[in-house]
């Protein structure tokens, strides 16, 4: 019997995704504990972690930290795969696709705040949209929609100031890259 | 202070726009098209709009004399009515959007409108 060895090489880019996606795993616990009145209304503190490593290491690298966080976060949470997941999971696509768009805004005028609003508006927009077509099939969601706006540009805001503080103590590494 | 000043002007025009986007939802959701009403007539013209998320009891008078019309768990029905032959009452609970509840001998009719009307009319 001949003993096999696997051996991945990983890359410095793997090792950081993997300790910022550890970082917004954390906060993806930290935000689950958080009591809040209504399913579905959260802080989303990990998307803190999304707004700075979009700034700066570009939106690939923010893409694969927002996955890895969906899919292990469900997993640690014990709602891999359930309905709640894939809500976090449509999350996570609009607000990406959201985030593509608004890093294209010109950053003199348009900071994180701005990404972190956007992103906001396009997650809770897709998650109404999965579960007005998968979850709850009737036209009475839409009475949650002001709820929904209402945390969508608090938690925006509150998470954009987050980003925008954290980013102006933290050094700018990788001069090369985005680096805003 | 120091946490405004992490804002750019960016920032607050979308704070703003969203600002506006959440208040402008408040009546689009609450009082909009998906409120469903009960249009109740009398000899052809609107004698009352019901709410039908409210139950309530109203009574319409007639040639013939008092037309009772109940709404009910968002339903509505004709609970009394003095014609002859009783078809509006016997017809029990209305639902849908467009159906319709008409009581000829007294004038009086009732349909729920609003949301997607499913039908133009609905005889039975």
């Amino acid at each position: 019997m001949t003993r096999s060895v696997i051996r991945l090489v990983t890359t410095a880019e793997d090792h950081r995704i993997a300790q910022l996606a550890a970082a917004a795993i954390g906060l993806a616990v930290i935000d689950a504990a958080i009591p809040l009145p209504l399913p579905g209304v959260k802080p989303g503190l990990s998307n803190i972690v999304t707004l700075i490593v979009l700034a700066r290491y570009g939106w690939n690298t923010a893409a694969w930290v927002c996955g890895l966080r969906v899919v292990a976060g469900g997993i640690l949470l014990g709602q891999f795969l359930s309905p709640g997941f894939f809500m976090s999971l449509t999350g996570a696509v609009f607000s990406l696709f959201a985030l593509a768009l608004a890093i294209r805004l010109p950053y003199r005028l348009f900071g994180p705040v701005s990404w972190s609003i956007l992103a906001a508006f396009a997650h809770i927009g897709g998650q109404l949209l999965l579960a007005r077509l998968w979850l709850i099939p009737h036209n009475g969601l839409f009475y949650l929609v002001p709820i929904f706006a209402v945390a969508a540009l608090t938690f925006g805001i509150i998470n954009g100031l987050i980003a925008a503080r954290l980013l102006s103590t933290l050094p700018r590494i990788d001069p090369g890259v985005q680096n805003v | 202070m120091h946490w405004l000043s992490l804002l750019k002007p960016g920032d607050w025009l979308l704070a703003v726009l969203g600002l506006a986007l959440c208040i402008l939802s408040f009546p689009l959701a609450w009082h909009g098209g998906s409120a469903e009403k009960v249009v109740v007539k009398k000899s052809g013209e609107v004698f009352a709009e019901l709410d039908l998320s409210r139950d309530k009891t109203i009574e319409v008078p007639g040639p013939l004399g008092m037309t009772k019309i109940a709404v009910e768990k968002r339903r509505v029905r004709v609970v009394s009515d003095p014609g002859p032959h009783q078809y509006c009452v016997r017809q029990g609970w209305l639902e849908q959007p467009g159906e319709i509840a008409i009581c000829a001998p007294n004038q009086v009719s009732l349909q729920i409108t609003g949301g997607k009307e499913s039908y133009d009319s609905l005889s039975y």
